[in-house]
């Protein structure tokens, strides 16, 4: 049986950390390379990057950091934002990252997540949905997907579109739910469940993370296979140490990380 | 001087990272010349076997990855897409592999009772140790490590496994046989257990 995995999510705007992370000490909490070692230190399974860079010329700061996180970190990790070609793909994964995170330029364009799995896997490519309860009677499931970080409704069923992005070739799906995020209420149970008993790739959990029990919820309720988590770890309430312990007690497979490198290498 | 076997599979550099992160010296090249006087071989990938084994004969490596380097003993070690090709065939595709390692590779089950199991392997599965090897100094066991995987290797002998794993099955994580160690995780991706599996294999008497 696989481990429920934790992933920490870092919004990076022109190289730098935005959210505000301040409680980590020695860290410089601006720098993703510092933060990313953090995570990994602190036993994350994975990691996420979100480029929010809103110009494509300043594109170039993100491989940049990617090469320098990849240098760094020993656990997959994955880039997103604004990616909509093959090549901006491929840039991300010739840097270091195992996964690439697409999610506006798959509704836009949905032959890039085939295009995507065959160039370089399904494994590398996560299916990342914006979903929203907007009351659309045309979304059986509850949901709607939202595209431009929330902003324009598609009107396309959060369900469905789940299944099409399988079908497509998606090797994983990420369901971020925009009522939760930011609220730290919990995740949105109800549609990752529906996602997940339906397809037979793995699911993530995000948006709404505030308590240890929001992530026992996704792994149990929510049948999520891995959750991420973005304030309940940035402002140190909630360590992942902790949050891994908390899990484990409650039954939930989980990694150990442990710490065993030679000193003298 | 450790060779990594560059045969368009993708993932070699973080292999090579890895290495150069705990203070190994390696080179990621194609040149059977460089892989010959290496004083041990990586074949690290992410992809197809038969796409990996139709990369090997173009490249012109078959004969130098089964003779050269594994049947001439030398210290050698394949990841993920590297335990694959050992074997003798894939049921991926149906290809033929390099065959230095008795038995098959299989696709994992669709349906296990009665639900379907979710393929490709993505994540961190517990990985026990069935016996001692130098590879492991200094490994807990259990430990996770990192898959991602829709085939599975079965060797027809299972005495050599030296690791195993559960995902809808019972399956070979890891296999070694003298010289020659290969597992199916990515030990590049599997955090401090990985690079001291990689530290292991660099520093195991040749």
């Amino acid at each position: 049986m696989l481990a429920k995995r934790i992933i920490p999510c870092l919004d990076v705007r022109a190289g730098k950390v935005t959210k505000g992370v301040q409680f980590l000490a020695n860290v410089d909490v601006g720098d993703p390379v510092a933060m990313a070692r953090y995570y990994y230190e602190e036993g994350a399974d994975e990691l996420v990057f979100y480029d929010i860079t809103a110009s494509n010329e300043r594109r170039g700061i993100m491989i940049d950091v990617v090469r320098a996180v990849a240098r760094e970190i020993f656990i997959p990790f994955s880039v997103g934002g604004g990616l909509r070609t093959l090549d901006d793909m491929r840039g991300v994964l010739l840097a270091g990252a195992e996964k690439v995170s697409i999610d506006s330029g798959a509704v836009r364009n949905p032959a890039l997540i085939t295009e995507g799995a065959r160039a370089f896997g399904s494994q590398c490519v996560v299916l990342s949905m914006q979903v929203q309860r907007t009351g659309n009677p045309r979304c059986a499931s509850g949901c709607e997907v939202v595209i431009d970080g929330g902003r324009t409704p598609t009107g396309r069923d959060a369900l469905e579109w789940a299944c099409e992005g399988e079908r497509l070739g998606a090797g994983e799906l990420c369901i971020n739910s925009i009522d939760r995020d930011g609220t730290r209420l919990g995740y949105d149970l109800e549609i990752t469940r529906s996602i997940s008993a339906r397809v037979a790739i793995p699911v993530i959990a995000s948006g709404g993370a505030g308590e240890p029990r929001h992530l026992l919820e996704a792994f149990t309720g929510g049948l999520a296979d891995a959750a991420i988590v973005a304030s309940i770890v940035h402002y140190g309430e909630h360590p992942i140490p902790q949050l891994k312990r908390y899990l484990r007690e409650n039954g939930v497979e989980i990694r150990e990380a442990v710490n065993l490198e030679r000193n003298a290498t | 001087m450790i060779a990594i076997v560059d045969y368009r599979g993708g993932n070699l550099t973080s292999v090579a990272r890895a290495l150069e992160h705990l203070g190994h010296r390696s080179e990621i090249t194609d040149r059977a010349d460089r892989i010959r006087a290496a004083e041990r071989v990586i074949l690290p990938g992410v992809g197809a076997a038969g796409a990996s084994m139709a990369n090997f004969a173009r490249l012109g490596l078959t004969e130098v990855l089964r003779d050269d380097v594994i049947g001439a003993g030398r210290p050698f070690l394949g990841i993920c897409i590297g335990i694959q090709v050992l074997l003798e065939r894939s049921e991926e595709d149906d290809a033929q592999c390099l065959g230095v390692v008795p038995g098959v590779v299989k696709r994992f089950p669709a349906m296990v009772d009665g639900r379907p199991l979710k393929v490709p392997q993505i994540g961190w599965n517990r990985v026990r140790q069935r016996r001692a090897h130098p590879i492991f100094d200094g490994i807990p066991n259990p430990s996770h490590f990192y898959f991602v995987n829709s085939y599975y290797p079965a060797p027809a002998d299972p005495s050599l496994i030296i690791a195993a794993s559960d995902y809808g099955l019972e399956f070979c994580a890891a296999l070694a046989r003298d010289n020659l160690i290969a597992t199916q995780f990515h030990l590049e991706k599997s955090g401090a257990v990985g690079l001291r599996m990689l530290d292991n294999f660099c520093r195991m008497k040749a």
